[in-house]
Parts: C-alpha cells; sequence; structure tokens
C-alpha cells in the first residue's frame, strides 16, 4: 500500500489541534481551562481550534454548571478516535518508509 | 511542506502531551528523602523518650498523645516538603502546581488516606494502640498503590512494599515500630535518592 502524505488528515496540520486530540485521547473529558495550561494558549487561539474540530465532529462539546459558573467539557467522538487513530498510523509509516529508503 | 523531521516532532509532541495530561510529574525525590529523616528521627524519639514500643494490640503508654502529636507533627512536615519541592520542581519545568493532573493525582491518594486515618483514631480511641505502625504502613501503601497511575510507575512498588511491611507488621507487633521506620525511614531515603538521581536532573 502506498502511503502519501495527502492521508494525513487536514484537521491534525496544527500542532494545537494535535494536541487538544492527544490529551482527550487519554482523558475521558478535560474542561476548556485544563486544556489551556497543557497546551499554553490564549483563550482566544484554543476556542478557534476547538470550534474546527468540532465542526468536523470530533470533538464533544458539554456546557453545563458548576457552582453558577458556567463550565464547558471536551470529549472525544468515536469519529475523532477513529480519525486521530488513523493520522497516527499514517505518521508512523511515513516515518517507517523514510527510514528504510 | 512539511518535512520527516517535523513528522517525529509531531510524534514527540502527541506522546508528551499524553503524559502531561495524565501524569503529574514534578515530584521531587528530595521530598521522599526527607521524609524517610522525618520518619527515623520520629520513630527515635518515640523509642527513647517515650518509650513507646508496642508489643502486642492493645497497648498502653502514658505518653501516647505525645507520641500521636509526633506523628501528626512528622505528617505535617513530610506533607509540607513534599508540597514546597514539587512547587519548586513545577515551576522549574514551567508546569503549574495546580492542574488537572495533580488534583486528581491528590484525591487518589487523598481517599485511601482519610479512610485509613479515621480507621487508625477509632482503633486507637478503643486502645488497640498496637495496630498503629501496622495501619498506617498499610494505608499509605494503599494510597500510593493508587496514585501511582497519576504519576511516576515506579510509585507502584512503593506502594507494594508498605503494603507488605504493613501486613508482616500486623502479625508481629513486637517489630512494629522497628518495622514502620524501616517502611517510612529507610524505605523513602532509598527510594526517594533513586527517584531524584533518575527524574530530577530533567
Amino acid at each position: 500500500m502506498k502511503i502519501s502524505i495527502d492521508d494525513l488528515h487536514k484537521a491534525f496540520e496544527s500542532r494545537v489541534r494535535l494536541g487538544i486530540m492527544s490529551a482527550l485521547a487519554v482523558n475521558d473529558s478535560l474542561d476548556f481551562t485544563s486544556l489551556r495550561e497543557y497546551l499554553d494558549v490564549t483563550d482566544g487561539n484554543l476556542a478557534t481550534h476547538l470550534k474546527k474540530l468540532e465542526k468536523e465532529k470530533f470533538i464533544r462539546v458539554d456546557k453545563s454548571f458548576i457552582n453558577n459558573k458556567p463550565n464547558t467539557s471536551y470529549s472525544m467522538t468515536p469519529e475523532g478516535k477513529k480519525a486521530f487513530e488513523e493520522h497516527l498510523n499514517v505518521l508512523e509509516q511515513i516515518i517507517n518508509s523514510q527510514k528504510s529508503e | 511542506m512539511k518535512e520527516e523531521q517535523d513528522y517525529i516532532q509531531d510524534i514527540a509532541e502527541i506522546r508528551s502531551m499524553m503524559e502531561r495530561s495524565t501524569k503529574f510529574l514534578s515530584l521531587s525525590g528530595w521530598a521522599g528523602v526527607m521524609a524517610g529523616i522525618y520518619a527515623l528521627a520520629g520513630a527515635w524519639i518515640a523509642y527513647h523518650f517515650y518509650s513507646f514500643n508496642p508489643n502486642k494490640i492493645v497497648y498502653t503508654s502514658p505518653d501516647l498523645s505525645r507520641v500521636i502529636f509526633l506523628a501528626v507533627l512528622v505528617l505535617i512536615l513530610a506533607i509540607g516538603t513534599a508540597v514546597f519541592l514539587s512547587w519548586k520542581k513545577a515551576h522549574k519545568r514551567g508546569e503549574k502546581i495546580w492542574n488537572a493532573t495533580s488534583r486528581r493525582l491528590l484525591i487518589n491518594m487523598t481517599i485511601p488516606l482519610l479512610a485509613g486515618g479515621f480507621l487508625i483514631f477509632i482503633l486507637l480511641a478503643k486502645g488497640f494502640v498496637g495496630l498503629l505502625a501496622p495501619l498506617t504502613l498499610l494505608f499509605y501503601g494503599l494510597a500510593v498503590y493508587n496514585a501511582s497511575n497519576f504519576t511516576y510507575g515506579e510509585m507502584k512498588f512503593l506502594g507494594l512494599i508498605q503494603i507488605g511491611l504493613g501486613l508482616i507488621s500486623s502479625y508481629f507487633i513486637v517489630y512494629g515500630l522497628l518495622l514502620w521506620a524501616l517502611g517510612f525511614g529507610v524505605v523513602h531515603i532509598f527510594y526517594g535518592t533513586y527517584m531524584h538521581f533518575k527524574y530530577d536532573g530533567e
């Protein structure tokens, strides 16, 4: 099977989005503040990337109130999980194929 | 167009994010060493000045309240040192000490510790002083084992060692204080030294 760069999902081109997906892959759900701390980005930047992932239906957004304060938590959808795993496989194969050349 | 180096970097970032978002890695080896020193000092004071050395489960000592005060003091010093050194290490690593990961670590450690703490106080009130050392070792071991999923994996073995020492000392009550000093003192010092040389250089 020929692996090409085109197989890499466009949604994962950005390091921030890749980071969001990595963190959500190993956590059931994370709130906005936790994601911001892990990624070390500004609120606006994070929100833009989260919106894009939400549009792709890769993440699920749950809004709730904790102690009367709005709290937004994010989790990975089955589609997101599948896309992320495929992305990892393609990354691995690209690196392996370049090593053997 | 991305280069091969970029993809390798991508994978490194994915791995680092997965680790950072699940494990609190700012625990300091020195905290273990210091906790061990406090514990050895505490055990020695209890034995030497208060002649505290239970030989059976139901045991009375005129200095029991002082021994309990001493134990609480050792606990506070150990926790205080651990928090301070973790804060320093987190600061150096550019991490916040109070984040989703450290909160999870703390909750998973606190629940077994509180359960054990209440049980020990109830048993002390009923005179089962000989169980103080075995049960502190046992519940501390359970707490560490439980917490190991959220920090360095090696903590699992520390937990198992303390659980083992706790069970042994519950059978050989007469060696309770000695095994307590071994578990909280010597094992902590060795473990802390090992962790310091393995991870603190980062």
